[in-house]
């Protein structure tokens, strides 16, 4: 093998085994931080996993947002209309957080059922659903009008 | 009337582009000097035309014409004037129009500023450009037209622009960002003229450098200017969320980042000459597919509009075709393009070349972890996302890889170089970069993690490499001091500039990222609360009324060390046209450390929910983002650019004559 050859080689090989160790890298870092979603009807019929990082979504109940009186942490339903899952959540409600309203919840589910967040998120577009709550909703054959429909063809 | 003269004129543009996607080209294949000249009045005429469109509906939104259903959809009368322009972007068709304006801007410039180039590549890059442009304008008129009337029964007040975008961050954001995504378009006509016209030479690259350094410099302020924006408007306190509509920013920077490296060994050395025009072809494609993942509502985003499908359609035509037929075109012409030299291991073509490898990988993952939960969906499998740990797992690694390669590259010499004297050269820095780094790092409070120190360290490597390149290139010559350092080109400072961004852009990242303090509180009036030095006490909240919104005013009485240092004012708005609720976050902004304050919700008696921050070094991040737009800037204005252009005119003239 000539020495010009030979330099190509190297490099090839080098970035060969670059891209490999990459792709390695990323299919597990994407293995390790996949978090599903879940409707509160999927979490009634159990088949939301315990313990493991997910996403929950659905309208929040109307009157079930309850308040701790000496901390941050607050209490609430989300629902598609056919079941409603608990969800426990300490720190501050996104602006859009409303009874009504689609959020979507990260978390893990505990043993009792309840979705213990870290997150939760609410759009910042009164008319904008997250289209996997949406899709919970349609599902569930419980999709609401839109109001104002007029300014959102 | 007026909004019917936008779309008229729409229409005209439309015409003239078709014209220029055609004649030009035409003429360039059979030689024909009288059609290409046809290029340059032709992109004015399209330029002038889709300005007269973009004006046309600025005048509707300043004059409330809220029977254009655009314009009642994304604006009120309780709006102040400067609120009602940028809200002519607010929105979906809005914010297609002053793309189209800036693919039109862009030929224009290309147009103007181009006399020294040969016709018929002028003429095809044109031709390339009228082509998107007729893509836009058809997608823009048939599927996304901002000028549909709501006749006759037309509302008395439009429905107000969503209060998030009623910001300075919106006027300046998506123009700065647009203008890099659409300026990558400059450079994909560039490479597809070349492969037209089979004259992939150093020539190209350089014809194509400057214009890609500008947009470059512009996506770049752009991202620097959303980032900076979310931080203070979304009331998080976060800088970069990994978010899906981010990451179609990143994905044409890094790449486009890549092709800025790539175009320089081109144009100096005249290889990775497919690679590059690879790279050209592949940033405005991640551009394409950045505007599709955000207006086809495809993704779960704080930038998703309710949004239709078949625009979304129209864009993924527009995205296949532009792929599609480039790709095809570069595959026949690809194999007759020659390396004019060669080079050994180490040397700066390798280094770069590392550098292009480490920007592609990254661009990858970001890709994968961006469309993967798409994919996903696509395949009926399950609704999933990607969390930050995936992103950050891969990026941050590589990053610094690719920082440290930058050190090394940044004085290697083209072509070839001793390696052991390299490395003799690089140990002293190297000493100098980790000693000053634990020590800056030991001497603060707090505790600091691995990559902590990985990303101090290497931002001292940089800033000590640079320090000794520029010193070393002074003291090649004996002449003083200034005079030499006068005499160093100025697309040599530009790239220090910009590499210096990244160093101060890492400072920020690792040190925002380990030092962050932050509290969720409830807090009642009169309670205090110690973040650091400072001790926060809260007041209790007014009542307050603005134009267009009605409000509460925390106040809170800061001290540092126990004296007296600031009054802090967060704010919840209530947007009354919407009903939208607001948080105004409450900033003490310094080089050193931000202090952050967001009111949460009200709760009983008086009490309120309050976050406080403490952010160390985050002004880094955009201070960094700014040096890199400042030193992209210097280095497309490099005079040589222009002489070089003018020299090579006048030796064709002489071998004509």
């Amino acid at each position: 093998m000539n020495p010009k050859r030979k330099k190509r080689l190297l490099i090839v090989l080098f970035i060969l085994s670059g891209a490999g160790v990459a792709v390695g890298l990323t299919l597990y870092a994407l293995s390790q931080n996949i978090n599903l979603f879940f409707s509160p009807t999927q979490i009634a019929q159990g088949e939301a996993p315990v313990g493991t990082r997910i996403r929950a979504g659905g309208m929040v109940v109307e009157g079930s947002v309850n308040r701790d009186n000496k901390s941050l942490r607050v209490e609430f339903e989300v629902t598609d209309f056919q079941n409603s899952v608990p969800i426990v959540y300490s720190g501050i409600l996104p602006d859009l957080f409303r009874e009504g309203q689609g959020i979507v919840a990260q978390g893990e589910l505990d043993a009792s059922g309840k979705l213990q967040a870290v997150e939760v998120l609410a759009k910042h577009d009164e008319n904008y659903m997250p289209p996997e709550v949406a899709e919970a909703l349609e599902k569930a054959g419980k999709m609401p009008k839109p109001s104002g429909q007029e300014f959102n063809k | 009337m007026i909004p019917e003269l936008g779309t008229y004129a729409l229409v005209l543009a439309l015409c003239l582009s078709v014209l220029l996607s055609t004649i030009p080209m035409v003429g360039a294949q059979r030689g024909n000097l009288l059609w290409i000249s046809f290029a340059r009045p032709l992109s004015i005429g399209v330029f002038f035309f889709t300005a007269i469109s973009f004006v046309a509906l600025t005048y509707a939104f300043l004059a409330n014409d809220f029977s254009v259903s655009y314009v009642a959809n994304n604006s009120n009368t309780a709006l102040p004037w400067y609120y009602r322009m940028s809200a002519v972007w607010g929105g979906h068709e809005g914010s297609l129009l002053l793309w189209v304006l800036t693919l039109a801007g862009w030929t224009l410039a290309v147009a103007l500023k181009s006399r020294d180039l040969p016709a018929d590549i002028l003429g095809r890059v044109l031709g390339v450009m009228g082509i998107i442009t007729t893509g836009f304008l058809l997608f823009v008129l048939f599927t996304s037209s901002p000028f549909e009337r709501l006749l006759p029964r037309s509302p008395a007040e439009g429905a107000d622009l969503n209060p998030l975008l009623q910001d300075f961050g919106l006027i300046v954001h998506p123009p700065m960002l647009y203008m890099g995504y659409v300026g990558f378009s400059v450079a994909f006509a560039f490479a597809i003229a070349a492969l037209l016209s089979g004259r992939l030479d150093a020539a190209w690259a350089r014809w194509s450098r400057p214009w890609t350094n500008v947009a470059w410099a512009f996506l770049t302020l752009g991202i620097t200017l959303g980032s900076w924006w979310a931080y203070y408007e979304l009331g998080w306190g976060g800088w970069w969320f990994w978010d899906p509509v981010e990451n179609a920013s990143l994905m044409p920077w890094l790449i486009g980042t890549a092709l800025v490296h790539s175009l320089a060994v081109t144009e100096k050395r005249g290889v990775f000459k497919s690679w590059t025009v690879l790279l050209a072809i592949f940033a405005f494609s991640l551009s394409l597919l950045g505007t599709f993942l955000v207006r086809s509502g495809v993704l779960t985003s704080v930038h998703a509009f309710a949004a239709d499908p078949e625009r979304g359609f129209f864009i993924l035509m527009l995205l296949l075709i532009t792929i599609g037929g480039s790709l095809f075109l570069y595959a026949l012409r690809a194999s007759e393009v020659k390396s004019e030299s060669s080079f050994s291991l180490v040397s700066r073509e390798t280094m770069l070349l590392v550098n292009n490898v480490l920007l592609t990988v990254i661009c990858f993952t970001v890709l994968l972890g961006t469309l993967y939960p798409l994919l996903v969906d696509a395949l009926g499998m399950g609704k999933i996302s990607v969390g930050p740990p995936y992103f950050n797992a891969l990026s941050v690694p590589v990053g610094a890889l690719l920082m440290l390669f930058l050190g090394v590259g940044a004085v290697t010499r083209w072509r070839r170089q001793d390696g052991t004297a390299l490395l003799k050269q690089l140990v002293v820095p190297f000493v100098i970069a980790i000693v000053l780094g634990v020590l800056s790092l030991m001497l603060r409070e707090g505790e600091s993690t691995l990559w902590t120190y990985v990303g101090v360290i290497l931002a001292f490597w940089l800033l000590v490499m640079a320090i000794s390149d520029i010193s070393d290139r002074v003291r090649r010559r004996s002449t003083p001091v200034l005079a030499n350092l006068k005499r160093l080109p100025r697309s040599y400072y530009g790239m220090q500039m910009a590499h210096l961004g990244v160093a101060v852009l890492a400072v920020g990242i690792a040190m925002v990222s380990a030092f962050n303090e932050q509290r969720d509180l409830r807090m009642a009036p009169g309670d205090t609360q110690q973040v650091g030095d400072y001790t926060f006490v809260f007041e209790g909240a007014r009542h307050f009324d603005g134009p267009n919104y009605s409000s509460d005013i925390a106040t809170l009485r800061v001290f540092y060390k126990g004296e007296p240092y600031d009054v802090m004012q967060p704010e919840k708005r209530l947007y009354t046209a919407r009903g939208t609720v607001m948080t105004e976050v409450a900033l003490d902004p310094g080089l050193f450390r931000d202090l952050y304050v967001a009111l949460g919700e009200p709760l009983e008696n008086g009490a309120w929910a309050i976050r406080l921050q403490f952010k160390p070094y985050v002004r880094w991040l955009w201070l960094g983002g700014l040096l890199m737009t400042f030193g992209g800037i210097l280095a497309a204005t490099d005079p040589r650019y222009r002489k070089q252009s003018r020299r090579e005119q006048s030796k064709l003239e002489t071998a004509n004559a």
